[in-house]
């Protein structure tokens, strides 16, 4: 299960890797509060990781998605794959809570620990996903999940965040989307690689279904993968082997023309950036709050003696933030 | 030697095991606690002590708060403390909520929950019991 040894690890990070899912957790909620005595398990881990298919389930509130989810959970482990799920709720803007109700539609055997699932608040972060996500994705990756499952705040045209973290993104819509289908054109429909119209029950599917399978035609601008459309009723358990055989066909185009590795590439760049970005944000806020010197460079350019750009180099170079 | 991280939200657990019907006690305690800035894990009707146990253990909450109306408490709950115990997660703290008459009560209090609300319990009640069980030491 572990490549190479252990023993030099940090404790946590053998806990983990020694399939303990109480640590997994709180290692999750430190990572998830921004706990910096993490970070060097998080290193420890990191290597142990990038092997697991990440598939993110993205569209509006109420269409199906943690349903589609726990199906294709139980899918999965009649075949003994070992499952990771994160599922995001949005946070209150107001007291910074959260109701996560992803939880509720899981139904698994008892005491199977095969599956590993974790509702997560996006804590003000937007995009569909929370900060956090792409960390505690890796955290289930080196837990030995074999597929990880990200379910998206379901806000709709805005979810398009989850294309960072997953390799394959479905993105799930009802029957009689109608008007929104159409809004939707816009973000959504670029980051899908699967379409799964849920509610299938529901009269209407097949004209959604053939509505959507000519958009990803159009869509596709001749590329090698065109977007598979698959119809699914959560409720009745019908469609989701036809479902993860369409998120399968696209994994296999991955490997097939070894885009996989491109894609990581991409993927981690953006997380670079993101990290540095954060890191920059930091330094500056703090040396803006305690420099002094700061302070008498605003009053100079308060008083139109310094301008506001020649400020701002002043500002990089004093804190270092240029070498 | 896992240190605690209480720098973040509190996490609390809502589940109602059982077989009695309807959630809207439970809906209600947990948007406020919700609105306490907590995040609330909402884990439905008709939860085994085994899956509360669990999903509590991988939410990693510091709470979990049952609701129960179906009269099956002094069998649900005690389940739920010893399932806890046997999972070494007894730093989570258990509240309960739901018709519990007074003899049952005092059990339940000397088995280890921490807190039992009746039906007439005021919400702040719940919020101010979910912060200080939740964060011990602290105001
Ligand atoms: N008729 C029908 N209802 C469904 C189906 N899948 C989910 N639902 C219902 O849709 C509602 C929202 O489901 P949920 O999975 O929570 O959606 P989410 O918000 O996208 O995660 C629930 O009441 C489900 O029972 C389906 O295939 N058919
Ligand atoms: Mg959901």
């Amino acid at each position: 299960m572990t490549r190479g040894g252990t023993a030099a690890l940090p404790p946590e990070a053998r806990a983990v890797l020694a399939g303990d899912r109480a640590a997994l957790a709180r290692l999750i909620t430190r990572t998830e509060n921004d706990d910096p005595t993490v970070d060097p398990i998080l290193r420890a881990l990191y290597p142990r990781t990038g092997r697991a298919a990440v598939v993110g389930l993205t569209g509006p509130l109420g269409v199906g998605k943690s349903s589609v989810l726990n199906r294709l959970v139980g899918h999965l482990r009649t075949e003994g794959v070992r499952v990771g799920v994160v599922a995001v709720d949005p946070s209150s803007p107001f007291s910074g809570g959260s109701i996560l109700g992803d939880r509720i539609r899981l139904d698994r055997a008892a005491g199977d620990d095969g599956v590993f699932f974790r509702s997560m608040a996006a804590r003000g972060h937007a995009g569909g996903v929370a900060r956090a996500t792409r960390e505690v994705v890796r955290l289930l990756d080196a837990f030995g999940m074999q597929v990880v499952f990200v379910e998206t705040v379901g806000s709709g045209q805005s979810d398009v965040e989850v294309h960072s973290v997953a390799s394959t993104s479905v993105v799930i819509v009802v029957p009689h989307l109608g008007d929104e289908v159409q809004s939707m054109k816009a973000g959504l429909f670029e980051v899908a690689d699967v379409f799964c119209v849920n509610k299938s029950d529901l009269p209407g599917a097949d004209v959604a279904a053939r509505y959507l399978t000519e958009l990803a035609q159009l869509g596709a601008h001749g590329a090698a993968w065109v977007p598979r459309v698959v119809q699914t009723s959560a409720t009745q358990g019908t469609g989701l082997p036809e479902l993860w055989a369409a998120v399968r066909a696209h994994e296999d185009y991955l490997d097939a023309h070894d885009l996989r590795r491109s894609d990581e590439r991409r993927r981690l760049s953006l997380e670079i950036q993101d990290l540095v970005r954060e890191r920059v944000d930091r330094r500056l806020s703090e040396a803006w709050t305690r420099d002094p010197e700061l302070r008498r460079l605003l009053d100079e350019v308060v008083a139109r003696r310094e301008d506001p750009h020649s400020a701002a180099d002043r500002v990089v170079r004093r804190t270092g933030l240029r070498s | 030697m896992v240190p605690d991280s209480p720098s973040g939200p509190i996490r609390v657990l809502i589940a109602k095991p059982g077989l009695d019907g309807h959630d809207r006690g439970a809906k209600v305690v947990a948007r406020a606690l919700r609105d306490a800035g907590m995040e609330v894990i909402y884990a439905g009707l008709r939860q085994t002590p085994e899956e509360i146990v669990e999903s509590a253990v991988e939410e990693d909450v510091d709470l979990i708060g049952l609701s129960i109306l179906s009269g099956a408490h002094m069998a649900l709950i005690p389940r739920v403390l010893a399932l806890l115990k046997r999972r070494k997660a007894r730093r989570i703290r258990v509240f309960a909520g739901g018709i519990i008459p007074d003899e049952d009560a005092k059990r339940l209090s000397r088995l280890g929950v921490r807190a039992i609300f009746g039906p007439g319990a005021s919400l702040d009640d719940i919020v101010a019991a979910a912060r200080r069980l939740a964060r011990p030491g602290r105001t």
